[in-house]
């Protein structure tokens, strides 16, 4: 994602717990790599979410992206906040709550069975 | 006292004893724990009272009945599973009560403005108690409301305060903020009218928020 719209000539920062995670950015990489917990309301305004136009929340844990996400809708005001959620229940509740989300177990899901169900 | 259904995410240290305390009120408690040997624990020392599982997965609270809780209380040590926990309560069951506990204390704040009824974090409760113990600062919290994001402030009016000579009505108090109380040495403490005055050494009882806590502080204090 992050090279996909720094390539796009958008200005991006990731923020990731683990400086190994950054291993995948490609070399041509000209955004912000920043080590850092995305829950927590101090680190996300050093990556510089006041100005932000857009934040995605896309960690391996669906309660660390609700909670980054909503801190970037609901107290930073970010214009535009996407959040991944797993678990389809979950996502279903968040949604019903104004938070854009999406579910890759769902979409995954229907692929594979919109696949399968034309043989 | 009415009995009430209590359900509690997380059994460590904080959900055992809050069980403990719970049951002995005579209140109904079930906790949540994902760890199998940790609920085993409860269950030898509390009777059946523990349900192993995700306690932020809608099917786990939905089987631990939780339309019919009165409260849901957050107890782990991870601030997002206790907020996701205590949102999926309030909104997916209409749980009437939810209290989240919060390990980094600037979530303290921003749970609340997040829908949690009550917030509590240890680092804070300590750091309230060294304010009023050991008083450093002239502004000290007296107490949070919970379900709101007002509070109960003191402060102490110095020789040095830009307040001293004026009345409440002169100085320009954000409109969230009520001067409750005027304490005067040697006197009663009392209710102030808007043309009450200030006076060195006055101890002041403000009922606040948390946003305009620091324009109190600049008003009264500087």
């Amino acid at each position: 994602m992050a090279a996909m719209f720094d390539a796009a000539g958008h200005k991006v920062t990731v923020l990731d717990l683990d400086a190994y995670s950054f291993r995948r950015l490609p070399p041509t990489f000209s955004g912000t790599a920043l080590i850092g917990n995305g829950t927590d309301e101090e680190m996300l305004r050093k990556a510089g979410i006041e100005d932000a136009s857009a934040f995605i929340a896309l960690t391996q844990g669906d309660n660390r992206n609700v909670m980054a996400a909503q801190i970037a809708k609901h107290i930073f005001k970010v214009p535009r906040v996407i959040c991944r959620i797993y678990d389809p229940l979950r996502k279903d509740i968040y949604e019903h709550l104004g938070l854009e989300s999406i579910s890759p177990t769902e979409v995954f899901a229907d692929l594979l069975f919109n696949r399968l169900e034309k043989i | 006292m009415k009995s009430l259904y209590i359900v509690i995410v997380g059994g460590g240290n904080i959900g055992y004893y809050l069980s403990k305390a719970l049951l002995n009120q005579g209140h109904e408690v079930l906790i949540i724990e994902r760890d199998v040997r940790k609920c085993e624990r409860l269950e030898d020392e509390l009777g059946s009272c523990c349900m192993r599982g995700d306690g932020c997965e809608t099917v786990v609270l939905n089987e631990a009945g939780l339309s019919r809780a009165d409260a849901l209380i957050a107890t782990t040590s991870q601030d997002e599973d206790n907020l996701v926990s205590c949102q999926v309560a309030k909104h997916r069951f209409k749980v009437p009560r939810t209290i989240a506990l919060v390990n980094n204390p600037n979530n303290d704040a921003i749970f609340r403005k997040l829908g949690i009824d009550a917030t509590i974090s240890v680092t804070n409760t300590i750091l309230e108690h060294v304010e009023q113990e050991i008083p450093a600062h002239p502004l000290i919290h007296l107490l949070t409301m919970s379900g709101h994001m007002e509070e109960v402030v003191e402060l102490l009016i110095t020789k040095e305060s830009p307040a001293v000579g004026k009345s409440i009505g002169q100085l320009k108090l954000p409109q969230d903020t009520t001067i409750a109380l005027i304490m005067r040495e040697g006197e009663r403490p009392k209710i102030p009218s808007p043309d009450a005055v200030f006076k060195e050494n006055d101890r002041i009882i403000a009922l606040t928020t948390l946003d305009s806590e620091k324009i109190l502080e600049k008003i009264l204090l500087s």
